[in-house]
């Protein structure tokens, strides 16, 4: 793994950059609300982008994680409505995105077909099951416990950005400390050598597939309970968000290389773009194209640095 | 007979390794020629000139006596120069019909005209005795009919010199002689053609004058019928070995890797035979022969169809983890693409196989760890010595020590060394050779890999033997060369006794 330095430095340079021009042209940018707003919308992006770079480090990708988002928080909104107490509500909400990336994780090592196909299949089967159930009614009357988790603070930092770090400091333990972590980063290097070195790969899949999906339940705990409904399109797209949020943060798309931190710095980019955008008059609208221009960037970044370091010359291999 | 083909004097260097050093070559109207001689001899860097891939550093080629400029295959390939590879050189998805044509189509006006093909590729086919469905897609042929299609096409530009390169490594014993056939009837129309075969009994069998190349150079040339074997192997072995390999033989101990009966359809059949403590046993054999399969079986990471691997008397299930965990480990063949893990550090690399080692709770003990990976790169002498290096930033050699420290740190009881020097320099090679026998004297158990023949003769205690599949032989330390490239090219059995 290179730690991709550059990569980190150029997203912080980035963002002091932005903080300068915003300093000049909208002082009332740095009120604390706002730029706790900013860190609460990238507290649930950046779980749910950790869980991706697992599955991004093995060489795979999982699509399905808007249409668990979608399930989770839908599930957690129903068991609090019917009284369950708010731990057995995060255990139930994990647990279920456990289950559904587990279930992703089971086809592609089973059925040997590439994770793109696999979980291009299961966000239809998610949200086609989600809309069945819930027969696309939102859900409203949300138990005050519940919202709670979106709105409480702690020492008097929202819950969710507190909850985001513990998740960036463990999983980045997990991955720079641990044998799983160096199984996960060898697998998607070099499939054939990690079987080699004794690692068992559908084993390393399955795990990063399930701990995804994990991330996405509590991704989902942050998210459904900031807002007073749920709707059944809930998370469309948001595949989308978290993969450029991840491959922008510096993971590449191959497998085999990505740090918690760039991914964090790359999903607090993502969602400081709209409100940057707000701030500086610009019509919203741009926002798409703007994302669009950044994962752009960071591809082309990797690209040139893979010619400098001459690794192009095995891209073929991977 | 007129002469079709002549080389004189043709020199290669490729950065300073002189592949060909002045190489003097004939071909004449309807003979098979054969080129033999060991790996890196020298024989595809000729055929490759004789076909337009390479150009000469020196030297002149004359096709019926004019001096040529073979300045593309293109060109070779107007000329009626046509090789054949051992690799098809083919288009998967395209039907059969359209392989056959690729880069000639014929056109009637703008337009390809497929009937005039059809007509064309049913003609040649005849010629050949062959029938292939010419719609099907290349991909659901045999390679024996892929083979066919190639030789087809050669037909169809109206080769005059058909270069062949080890065209029966592939074939089945009927398919062989299939292809023999067609062989000696394209002699009989005129054709040359220039066979490379690493299987001597093939020589006698098809061909009329052999060529043997050596280190570069022309080291003999006869009639077929005028030479035997032992000539063919004395002028391809030719020169000493032994001496630069440093071995103190020790009586074995204890058998450590018994593998019985193992079969794979089609790859290879029946192999048994024992490692045991302290002992070097070599598996040789030629490119093809089914060493490597054998090796990546035992380990677990091919299937098989039939046998058990035993080791330290407890039997093993066909998978890595398993014979890693039972003390068994695999230096693999191609170390880019099988061995190392290019883009991370040479650190991650020393270590993956010990990891559940390094554990303290859930974490690595980096401690741990630093300890290990630096008597790594001091056993070894890895330069340069830093384990934050990627591995991609080391040389081949370099590279190669560190999947071999890999393998060193499990403390394996055996060890399978899949050409464990292969592309390392000599005075890598010269450690690698010193590392093993060191731990071979401290009682583990090696099975040698290697195409490198004094390699083989130099460091193992015996010499097990493949060909096509199957062990033909178990040798003695101190057998020569000769014997080894006999057994090898199925000319010698000397059955496996225990």
């Amino acid at each position: 793994m290179y730690v991709d330095r550059a990569r980190q430095l150029s997203i912080l340079g980035f963002l002091l950059l932005l903080s300068l021009a915003l300093s000049l042209y909208a002082p009332n940018f740095f009120q604390l609300q706002n730029l706790e707003d900013i860190l609460v919308n990238t507290s649930y992006l950046s779980v749910a982008a950790i869980g991706m770079m697992l599955v991004i480090l093995t060489g795979q990708i999982d699509l399905s994680v808007g249409s668990i988002l979608a399930i989770c928080s839908t599930v957690a909104a129903l068991a609090s409505k019917a009284g369950m107490p708010i731990w057995a509500v995060f255990a139930l909400a994990l647990g279920l995105g456990a289950s559904l990336g587990l279930f992703n994780g089971l086809l592609v090592t089973g059925l040997r077909v590439h994770s793109l196909i696999v979980t291009l299949g299961t966000m239809s089967l998610y949200r086609g099951a989600l809309i069945y159930f819930t027969q696309g009614d939102w859900i409203y009357d949300l138990p005050s416990d519940f919202r709670a988790v979106g709105l409480g603070r702690f020492l008097g930092v929202p819950i969710p950005i507190w909850i985001a770090l513990l998740t960036a400091v463990l999983m980045s333990w997990l991955l720079t400390r641990t044998p799983w972590g160096r199984g996960l980063y060898a697998v998607g290097s070099n499939p054939m050598a990690a079987r080699l070195t004794g690692l068992q790969p559908s084993r390393i899949l399955l795990a990063a597939f399930t701990v995804n999906g994990l991330l996405v339940g509590l991704s989902s705990m942050l998210y459904a309970t900031r807002f007073s409904a749920i709707q059944s399109n809930t998370g469309i797209g948001f595949e989308l968000l978290v993969v450029a949020a991840t491959v922008v943060g510096g993971a590449n798309i191959f497998g085999g290389s990505g740090t918690v931190l760039g991914v964090v710095l790359g999903a607090l980019l993502m969602s400081t773009i709209g409100t940057t955008l707000t701030f500086f008059r610009v019509s919203s609208f741009w926002e798409p194209t703007l994302r669009g221009f950044f994962i752009l960037l960071a591809v082309a970044f990797d690209t040139l640095r893979g010619y400098r370091r001459g690794v192009w010359r095995r891209g073929g291999a991977r | 007979m007129s002469e079709l083909l002549r080389l004189k004097g043709i020199r290669k260097t490729f950065g300073g390794v002189r592949a060909l050093r002045g190489v003097d070559f004939d071909l004449v109207q309807g003979e098979i020629h054969a080129l033999v001689g060991e790996n890196g001899a020298g024989k595809s860097t000729l055929i490759k000139i004789i076909s337009g891939a390479y150009r000469p550093d020196e030297g002149t080629i004359f096709l019926q006596g004019n001096p040529v400029n073979l300045e593309s295959p293109r060109v070779a390939q107007d000329l009626g120069i046509v090789a054949v590879h051992q690799e098809p050189t083919l288009y998967p998805d395209l039907s059969v019909l359209e392989n056959l044509f690729v880069g000639r189509f014929l056109r009637r006006g703008y337009w390809l005209d497929w009937p005039a093909m059809h007509r064309e590729a049913e003609r040649a086919l005849t010629q050949l005795g062959a029938t292939l469905p010419l719609r099907a897609p290349l991909q659901q042929l045999s390679r024996a009919q892929i083979q066919l299609v190639q030789i087809a096409r050669a037909l169809l530009v109206e080769a005059r010199i058909l270069i062949l390169d080890e065209a029966t490594a592939a074939l089945s014993l009927e398919e062989v002689d299939r292809l023999y056939r067609i062989l000696q009837d394209l002699r009989s129309r005129g054709v040359g053609i220039i066979y490379i075969t690493h299987r001597l009994e093939e020589v006698f069998r098809i061909a009329d004058r052999v060529t043997v190349l050596r280190d570069g150079e022309v080291v003999g040339r006869a009639r077929v019928n005028e030479v035997n074997q032992e000539w063919l192997v004395r002028h391809m072995v030719g020169r000493e070995v032994g001496a630069m390999y440093p071995r103190n033989p020790r009586p074995p101990g204890k058998p450590l890797l018994r593998v019985q009966n193992l079969t794979r359809q089609g790859v290879f059949e029946g192999i048994s035979f024992e490692v045991r403590e302290g002992e070097i046993v070599a598996l040789a054999g030629l490119v093809g022969s089914g060493r490597s399969e054998v090796a990546r079986a035992i380990f677990g990471l091919d299937p098989y169809d039939t046998g058990e691997v035993w080791i330290q008397g407890r039997r093993i299930p066909p998978r890595p983890w398993e014979a890693l965990r039972a003390g068994l480990m695999l230096l693999p063949e191609d170390r880019t693409r099988q061995g190392g893990i290019l883009g991370l550090p040479v650190r991650w690399n020393l270590t993956f196989s010990i990891l559940d080692q390094l554990k303290k709770g859930w974490a690595l003990d980096k401690q741990a760890e630093e300890s290990f990976v630096a008597e790594a790169i001091q056993n070894l002498s890895v330069r340069p010595p830093n384990p934050d290096l990627p591995l991609l930033a080391l040389s081949g050699g370099n590279q190669q020590k560190v999947v071999l420290g890999r393998c060193l740190l499990v403390k394996p009881r055996v060890l399978i060394l899949d050409e464990p020097t292969q592309g390392v320099d000599v005075g890598a090679k010269a450690e690698i050779h010193r590392t093993i026998d060191a731990l071979v004297g401290e009682g583990l158990g090696v099975l040698l890999i290697s195409s490198d023949l004094p390699e083989v003769l130099g460091m193992a205690d015996r010499i097990l033997v493949m060909h096509r599949g199957r062990l033909v032989a178990e040798l003695p330390r101190g057998s020569s060369a000769e014997t080894v490239m006999k057994a090898a090219t199925g000319l010698l059995e000397v059955p496996y006794v225990r």
